[in-house]
């Protein structure tokens, strides 16, 4: 039978090993992101938009990357799939876009801004994401 | 109680008592507006109350945890603690900054990052807290002549928790890192140190409430906390599927994720088998009940609901919907939020030396919360799956999809209200348990 003591290594030692290879997967990853996200692409501009993206808090709603909240749509694609005016519309006035339906708040973003957050929204839309969203498979 | 300092534990615990409360709160202002009753979206919109449900969660387990390590340590270390009059300051400086954080989140004042909204200036103020918290049990443990294991993992878990909350303020201009660091302190807390936090919790209730041999009990707990960091240290590449980080997380991530939900496996035979075998006949057969909830429905919540999206081709279709969130109301329910009630119940009326765990609305809040809490996981989750398939699967739009599943929103606010008539029973009996005592002495001597 396992004695106390066995069960105690078993934990220790685990633990050890394993964050140990976590470490290294980890150091691979940042390694390879800058890459598979074209940080190449990261301009000042996108990081605008990215600050003004946390400060408002859209994740609060939408999910990006498939994180966040699911109370409005995913937004990883949306530049693709809508393109940069409809963004800049909804960022006006989302009644507008959307007569009626659920409420998304009204920001009062200037022109500048609003391009930030497209350039940001564009950004994301390039990142190279293992295939997520997936297609719908009738489509 | 034994020691006069265990006390403090009644302040942090009424504490999670109040947050609990609002926690509900907001979570009812989101489900009324899921069926089209956004009525205070001028004045808290959606994303307000969802930051503020979700950190209230948070802050209120943390603040149980907190208790359960200012009652436990001195009990196992057989000594006061070292520094009862840092335990106030820490206790009154802790309300303060959630209570800044949460009055803040109503004026925008936080970082759009899930989860780790509270501002960085409040980040500090956390940390410091912590830090005076950790000092303090610490030095009670390494002055103590007496070091149990239960102890020792309960350390270890809230030292660590408080070490990974430091990856949440890497700042980086690229999204994807930022998620990944992110995630260091979500998945790394609540499927890797809280589990020790919990683990060891459940050990102290059941060497309490079983009276089986302690030798055995805390073999165990190391076997269970060793399988927990074998999965779930490399299990967090079920979070690195699609952020943008490499495709070798599909394979790491989904073969350990799959073997996590054997530590919540680990975790409910062991509270069943150790509450079969040690007779029951403690007085508080209530705290017992409790804790096999814990054990159970967090295996329920984690292990069984979280390996059904885990593996990367399930993922794909259900990464950001409602089955995500199906996943998390059971899987904190039952892991974490069950196991602060269940310390509370067993500890309170050491406290105030009044014992209400007999009574029949003490009861009925065990029941009428639980049995809410797994019908609100079911609305989640039948509307998740329709989301699932009608709109990643089929293709529909968003918000067509969003109305289609409506009325299940109904089905949850239903069982919402059972599960808050429930937790207002349990608010209820922890007020009239009365303040804490002035004298020492052990209320469960038969
Ligand atoms: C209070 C919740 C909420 C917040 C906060 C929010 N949104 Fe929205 N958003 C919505 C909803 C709901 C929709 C769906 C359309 C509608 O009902 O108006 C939407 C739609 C959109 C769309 C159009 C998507 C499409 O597929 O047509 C874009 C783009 C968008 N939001 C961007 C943002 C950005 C950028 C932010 C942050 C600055 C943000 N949203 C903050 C709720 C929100
Ligand atoms: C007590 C333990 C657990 C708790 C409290 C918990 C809670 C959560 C929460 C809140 C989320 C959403 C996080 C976010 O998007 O920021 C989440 C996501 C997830 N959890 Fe868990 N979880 C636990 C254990 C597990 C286990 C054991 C597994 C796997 C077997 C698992 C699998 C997942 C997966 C795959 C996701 C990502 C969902 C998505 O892609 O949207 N979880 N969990
Ligand atoms: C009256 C009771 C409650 C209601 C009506 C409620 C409702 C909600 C809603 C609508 C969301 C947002 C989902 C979305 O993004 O669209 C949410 C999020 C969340 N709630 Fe609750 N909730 C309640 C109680 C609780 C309790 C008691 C817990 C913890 C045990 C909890 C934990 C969570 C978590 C972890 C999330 C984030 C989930 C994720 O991001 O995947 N909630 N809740
Ligand atoms: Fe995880």
């Amino acid at each position: 039978m396992l004695s106390k003591n066995g069960a105690k290594y078993f934990f220790l030692i685990g633990t050890g090993f394993f964050f140990a290879i976590f470490l290294g997967l980890t150091y691979d990853s940042l390694k390879q992101v800058p890459k598979q996200t074209h940080e190449e692409n990261l301009t000042p501009q996108v990081v605008r938009g990215k600050n003004l993206f946390d400060k408002s808090n859209c994740m609060g709603c939408h999910t990006i990357l498939g994180e966040g909240a699911y109370y409005a749509p995913e937004l990883t694609k949306v530049y693709e799939t809508k393109g940069a005016d409809w963004i800049k519309n909804m960022l006006t006035d989302p009644e507008a876009v959307y007569p009626g339906a659920r409420k998304m708040r009204k920001y009062k973003f200037t022109e500048g801004e609003k391009d930030d957050l497209v350039a940001f929204l564009k950004w994301i839309s390039e990142i190279e994401t293992n295939g997520y969203p997936a297609k719908p498979v009738n489509q | 109680m034994k020691y006069k300092s265990q006390k403090i534990a009644y302040y942090f615990f009424a504490f999670s008592m109040l947050l609990l409360f609002l926690q509900i709160c907001y979570g009812f202002v989101m489900g009324f507006a899921r069926i089209g009753y956004d009525v205070l979206h001028e004045w808290i919109p959606f994303n307000e109350a969802r930051t503020t449900h979700t950190n209230l969660l948070v802050v209120w387990l943390l603040s149980g945890f907190m208790g359960a390590a200012y009652y436990i340590i001195p009990e196992e270390g057989d000594r006061e603690l070292e520094w009862p009059w840092l335990g106030m300051v820490q206790f009154w400086s802790l309300a303060v900054v959630a209570v800044t954080a949460v009055i803040g989140f109503h004026f925008s004042w936080w970082e759009g990052r899930k989860f780790l909204e509270i501002p960085r200036e409040l980040d500090y103020l956390v940390v410091v807290n912590v830090l005076a918290f950790i000092a303090n049990i610490g030095m009670t443990l390494y002055k103590s002549k007496r070091k149990t294991t239960t102890a020792g993992i309960i350390f270890f878990g809230l030292f660590a928790a408080a070490l990974f909350y430091l990856p949440g303020m890497i700042d980086s201009d690229n999204q994807t890192i930022d998620s990944f660091f992110r995630w260091w302190v979500v998945h790394l807390w609540v499927e890797g140190v809280w589990e020790l936090i919990m683990g060891g919790i459940l050990s102290f209730l059941l060497i309490k409430l079983t009276g089986i041999d302690r030798e055995v009990i805390e073999k165990w707990l190391y076997v269970i906390v060793g399988l927990t960091f074998l999965s779930g240290i490399l299990g967090i590449g079920h979070h690195y599927y699609f952020i943008g980080t490499p495709n070798y997380w599909l394979w790491i991530g989904g073969f350990f994720s799959a073997l996590e939900p054997l530590a919540f496996l680990g975790m409910a035979i062991f509270a069943i088998t150790m509450s079969k075998k040690g007779g029951r006949n403690h007085p508080n057969m209530l705290a017992l009940k409790w804790s096999l909830a814990c054990s159970i429905l967090s295996f329920v919540g984690a292990g069984f609901l979280g390996f059904a999206h885990t593996l990367p081709n399930i993922n794909v279709w259900t990464h950001g919907t409602l089955v995500t969130g199906m996943h998390g109301h059971l899987a904190f329910w039952g892991a974490y939020a069950s196991l602060v009630l269940a310390i509370i119940t067993y500890a309170l009326p050491q406290i105030t030396g009044r014992k209400l765990f007999d009574t029949g609305i003490a009861e009925y809040a065990f029941w009428a919360s639980n049995i809410g809490m797994v019908a609100m996981t079911t609305a989640f989750g039948v509307a998740g799956v329709a989301q699932v398939v009608l709109e990643r699967r089929m293709g529909m739009d968003f918000l067509a999809v969003q109305t289609e599943i409506q009325p299940h929103f109904i089905g949850l606010l239903l069982a919402a209200t059972l599960f808050t008539s429930g937790i207002l029973a349990y608010i209820y009996v922890f007020v009239k348990s009365g303040l804490p005592r002035q004298d020492l002495g052990e209320i469960y001597d038969k």
